[in-house]
């Protein structure tokens, strides 16, 4: 990437050892007097091989963030940098070239091509960028995901889990920089949630992939490496790696108010 | 990027398959076009072609006037001896001579072949000269005696003529009974049309056709290395002035001339192909433009995997490349068959050709692939360019707006100007005085085309208060089903707009030509009830091929008849310029109404030896007034000195004359052999069941005429103006046809669309067939919007055509049954078209709706 020369660290070191960096994001949805501030100045490092989930009551920002963070969608005023690159000002084929190498994204409804096959869909960031996948490397995904009898599969023909397996691999398939979930089992029941949970964490460690995840699940946010809460556009607690319980407990004090 | 086209298009068969259709007929349509005209031409060239094999050299009669069907039956053919001269050549191997004329078959009913203006062709055959000649037996032999004729096969085929059966044959004056000897071939074509052959023995046919001593055409072979032009060169001083030489190929050449007219036939096919396309073209851009907006997600989620523009923009061309491609192949075989169905449409008109084996050429191929690709990419390009602005957080937002364009504040002018560009255009095309044809066809063209996408983009804005006004009968006859159509029909009013701007095309051409037929058509009658005021008429079969006068003395002689007036006409040369020459007797203003501006009635009958009449302005724009001389020069080479007698105004409409009018005397005298247009009969007691009778038993023995009264006469001269219109109904139906698939694509994909809503509508109670009406309701609206905008666009070019035509007398009507049959059948297309949609959306269940995602 040309840019990562011009555009790597900004002042002050605030963003040592991080791979994502936000410094005072805000976001304003609409304008005068139906603006929503949905982000009010919201300021994050990921460091390398973590796995960060963010938490916080309906409305308080968190789809937006992760928006911002992923390049999908622009801040109002504040900054990010992925793996040193300022990602507010690419334009169009910059940010695209940036998604390819760095961003993986895994939603919460798995946004699977329906006429592509399970393998097919994996692969297909990188055949989109032009690249082969390694065999090897290829094989050792869809083995950790545990889609090897369902390659040849349409996601029609998958379950929900199913489904989002192939979509976590598709993220992972080009070994990006990060990785942004959003409620990735929002959409699933316990059992199966537990699953793709699991698979998550293996691949932060196995495979050291830096991950960031929404969700709403205490359960969830209990196999990440440290928790954000955020209320009202603002990061308001972080722990560190926790029990649900005691995630659980920051969540009704943080409804509470 | 490309599998994901292919597999898309394969996830989505019935959309593309449709989409495909729309090219397909466009396509088919130009394919067929190629051809169908490519296998009459090569028909034609090989008739002229081995009409003169082993010829190097062809001496012709000299005709005196440059005309398009002056063949030897105008002039008297040149010497015989012409052909012993040219024997004695000594570069010349072989030379025979023969006669060409015309000779009509008769059929076993007593009618003659009709031939639509092509030639009843007679030819004359030598037994020892089998090297010239084109015509291949197919039974029996040649006729060598005077009473044998030998006969082509599909005439044979067609009234079960054998050898040994004897048939009547109408060469000069009345029929002659011939026994067949043979049934004929010409050569390797296929077919000769609606051309017949008639081959007498040399002699026999000399007798015939008044040309004892002489030939129409002397073929001539050189010796070994001898060339041909250098063979003419030699053959050109022995001969008469009544005669010339061309080499074998510059004959051909000129004889293919007379063919140009399989060119325009060629050009107005391609037109209505052309209009097809077009009509397709809205059909896929619409299509392409909904699957864009509906797969908004899907391409937004592989901008998230890292697609870029560029390959979005690809993935969407790509599919329209693949379905262009797909529907092209198939366009151009459909091809073949549509070849065969406009080749019968034109038959059925009288329209039939010579044929040689069906052409495939490759420019056919070539322009067939090209312009269906060409028009899939077209249409998808802006479908394209808008998939590329498909944000990718769309990925994760239900309902993300596409942001504007870059051009996208150019919009509503620019639809206001592409409409009054069109218009212009279209002003210019037809008010501008002194411009090219070309030019001005071209300018009416793209004015057209403009005015329809000007007009398809402005209706997005007429949509809502159409739809409220023309959805009115749906909310009262389909109650809620209704109310929801109408409701749904204005939802989205761009998509609406360009699925009626499909059908409107198809309706605003077939409208226009509705309305300026029905002008036509009032003008031609007013005329022709002005201008033919006798009791009976007389015409050959199809009414306009001339015949010969014979019979009019046979009605002559009818107890009763008070007059019989023939009109004669052929070709001459006056003023420079080829013309057409009528002749008249001092009766004919008993029997045709003329407007006399100096003369009168009596007139004719003063005519003289050399008196002539013209018409007032062409007489003026010459020069000439009356008591003025003019020369008029007839084929054969004779030149006439015309003394001006009289001037009168032509009617507006059919003219009854030719530019000169001579006494009937004079050119019977001048002209070889003589044939009317028209013979008129005026009887005591006018047009009755017993005078229609006792001239039928006068007639019984001239087959080659029809007896008609007066009324009928008119009927038939105007017939050609409704044939016209079946012709372009037919040809604009393709158009609407793919309309159709428009307006069955577009409610495919929205049942598809809402298909979760409608699975809610059936879970709060709505019945199938309050589904299925449904959408036959939105489907009907739909195309009335269509018919209502093109019957209002077909007016408004059907009145610029009429005041641009206005001094042509022909006037703007509305053609009021028309345009009723027209909204029924948008009524029942709108029926149609929901058939499969409604079905779909019946079928649905309603929990996997509701759980669809
Ligand atoms: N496109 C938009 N236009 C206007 N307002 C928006 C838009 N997207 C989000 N908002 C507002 O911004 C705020 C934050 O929304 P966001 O989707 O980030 O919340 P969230 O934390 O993800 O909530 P949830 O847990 O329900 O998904 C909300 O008040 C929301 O109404
Ligand atoms: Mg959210």
């Amino acid at each position: 990437m040309a840019q990562t020369a011009t555009e790597t660290h900004p002042a002050g070191a605030a963003t040592d050892g991080a791979v994502v960096a936000a410094t005072e994001l805000t976001r304003r949805y609409g304008q005068g007097d139906t603006a929503v501030d949905a982000l009010r100045g919201v300021s994050l490092q990921v460091r390398r091989g973590e796995l960060s989930a963010v938490m916080g009551p309906s409305g308080s920002g968190k789809s937006t963030l992760m928006h911002i963070l992923a390049g999908l969608d622009r801040a109002t005023s504040g900054e990010v940098f992925i793996d040193g690159t300022a990602v507010g000002r690419l334009n169009d084929t910059e940010l695209t070239r940036l998604r390819r190498k760095h961003i993986g994204f895994v939603f919460q409804f798995f946004n699977l091509l329906p006429m592509l096959t399970a393998e097919e869909n994996i692969v297909l960031p990188l055949s989109i960028a032009g690249r082969k996948p390694a065999r090897e490397w290829l094989e050792t995904l869809i083995d950790k995901v545990g889609l090897a009898d369902r390659r040849t599969h349409r996601p029609s023909e998958l379950s929900g889990g199913q489904q989002q397996r192939v979509a976590i691999a598709r993220a992972l398939v080009s070994q990006p920089t990060v990785v942004f979930a959003d409620e990735p089992t929002g959409n699933l029941d316990s059992a199966t949630s537990e699953d793709i949970l699991r698979l998550m964490r293996e691949s932060v460690d196995t495979f050291g992939q830096t991950t960031v995840m929404v969700t709403h699940d205490p359960r969830a946010a209990a196999i990440a490496d440290r928790i954000l809460f955020l209320a009202d556009g603002l990061i308001v607690r972080e722990l560190p790696r926790s029990d649900p319980a005691d995630v659980l407990a920051v969540v009704n004090e943080l409804n509470a108010r | 990027m490309i599998r994901v086209a292919l597999r898309g298009l394969a996830g989505r068969k019935l959309r593309s398959a449709l989409t495909a259709l729309a090219i397909v007929l466009g396509v088919a349509m130009i394919s067929g076009t190629f051809i169908l005209t490519d296998t009459i031409n090569k028909g034609f060239t090989t008739i002229f072609t081995e009409s003169y094999k082993n010829t190097s050299a062809v001496i012709t009669a000299r005709s005196a006037i440059s005309s398009s069907n002056s063949g030897a039956a105008l002039t008297g053919g040149f010497p015989a001896s012409v052909l012993d001269k040219v024997t004695g050549l000594p570069d010349v191997s072989a030379a025979a001579g023969s006669i060409t004329d015309t000779a009509k078959l008769v059929r076993r009913n007593g009618s003659t072949f009709g031939t639509h203006g092509a030639p009843a062709i007679a030819v004359s055959y030598q037994p020892h000269e089998e090297r010239f000649n084109p015509l291949v037996l197919v039974a029996g032999s040649f006729p060598t005696t005077s009473s044998e004729v030998a006969i082509d096969k599909t005439s044979a085929d067609k009234e079960h003529y054998k050898p040994g059966d004897t048939i009547r044959v109408i060469a000069r004056g009345p029929e002659k009974l011939f026994t067949v000897s043979g049934i004929v071939k010409f050569g390797t074509v296929s077919s000769i049309g609606s051309a017949t052959i008639a081959v007498f023995d040399l002699q026999t046919a000399q007798q015939l056709f008044n040309k004892l001593g002489k030939f129409d055409v002397v073929r001539v072979a050189a010796k070994g290395n001898v060339s041909s032009s250098k063979l003419a060169t030699e053959i050109r001083p022995l001969l008469p002035p009544t005669a010339q030489v061309r080499t074998a190929s510059a004959q051909v050449k000129q004889e293919t001339k007379d063919v140009g007219f399989v060119g325009i036939i060629q050009k107005i096919l391609l037109g209505f192909g052309g209009v097809a396309l077009f009509v397709g073209a809205f059909v896929i851009f619409n299509t392409i433009s909904i699957t864009v907006a509906q797969r908004m997600r899907e391409l937004a989620t592989l901008r998230t995997i890292g697609a870029s523009r560029r390959q979005v923009m690809a993935s969407v061309l790509g599919e329209a490349l693949i379905v262009g491609a797909l529907a092209a192949v198939a366009g151009l075989f459909l091809g073949f068959g549509l070849a065969v169905g406009l080749d019968k449409l034109m038959s059925a008109i009288g329209i039939d050709l010579p044929k040689s084996a069906t052409v495939f050429a490759t420019r056919t191929v070539v322009v067939s692939l090209i312009v269906g690709v060409a028009i899939t990419l077209l249409s998808a390009l802006r479908p394209a360019l808008r998939a590329t602005r498909v944000p990718p957080i769309a990925a994760v937002r239900e309902g993300a707006d596409l942001p504007p364009g870059r051009l996208a504040f150019l919009g509503p002018p620019l639809k206001a100007i592409v409409t009054a560009a069109g218009i212009a255009l279209l002003l210019y095309g037809f008010f501008v005085h002194g411009i090219a044809v070309t030019q001005r066809l071209v300018a009416m063209g793209v004015g057209a085309l403009l005015l329809f996408v000007g007009v398809a983009l402005i209706s997005a804005w007429l949509v809502r208060p159409l739809a409220s006004v023309l959805g009115w009968p749906a909310t009262k006859i389909g109650g809620s089903a209704g109310n929801l159509a109408r409701a749904n029909s204005i939802r989205n009013p761009g998509r609406t707009a360009s699925t009626a701007a499909a059908l409107m095309i198809g309706i605003a051409l077939v409208t226009s030509v509705a309305a300026l037929a029905s002008g036509i058509r009032n003008t031609v009658h007013n005329t022709l009830e002005r201008t033919f005021v006798g009791d009976y008429a007389v015409t050959s079969p199809d009414g306009f091929t001339p015949f010969a006068p014979a019979s009019e003395k046979a009605l002559a002689r009818v107890p009763g008849v008070t007059a019989v007036s023939g009109e004669r006409v052929g070709d001459g040369k006056a003023f420079g310029n080829t013309v057409s020459v009528s002749a008249v007797d001092g009766d004919v203003a008993k029997v045709i109404h003329i407007d006399w501006a100096q003369g009168s009635d009596a007139t004719p009958a003063q005519l003289g030896a050399n008196g002539a009449i013209l018409e007032k302005t062409y007489a003026k724009h010459r020069h000439v007034g009356v008591g003025g001389h003019f020369s008029l020069q007839t084929p054969a080479g004779t030149k006439l000195d015309l003394v001006l007698k009289g001037t009168y105004v032509a009617p507006k409409g059919p003219p009854a004359f030719g530019s000169v009018i001579i006494p009937q005397r004079t050119f019977d005298r001048v002209y070889p052999q003589p044939t009317n247009l028209f013979e008129f009969v005026n009887m005591r007691g006018g047009a009755t069941d017993a005078n229609t009778k006792k001239l039928k038993v006068a007639l019984a023995d001239f087959p080659d005429v029809k007896l008609q009264t007066e009324s009928q006469f008119r009927k038939n001269q105007s017939k050609f103006i409704n044939q016209l219109l079946a012709l372009l109904y037919v040809l604009l139906a393709l158009s609407v046809i793919i309309s159709l698939f428009g307006i069955v694509n577009t409610l495919v994909l929205t049942v598809f669309e809402r298909t979760r809503e409608l699975g809610m509508l059936r879970a709060v109670g709505m019945t199938r067939r309050q589904v299925r009406r449904m959408i036959r309701h939105e489907s009907v609206i739909t195309a009335l919007i269509g018919a209502a905008l093109g019957i209002g666009l077909g007016f408004f070019i059907a009145f610029l055509v009429t005041q641009a035509l206005k001094k042509d007398g022909i006037g703007f009507a509305v053609p009021t049954v028309s345009v009723v049959v027209f909204v029924v059948a948008a009524i029942v297309a709108g029926l149609l078209a929901a058939i499969l949609p409604a079905r779909r959306a019946a079928r649905l269940n309603v929990l996997e709706a509701l759980q669809y995602e």
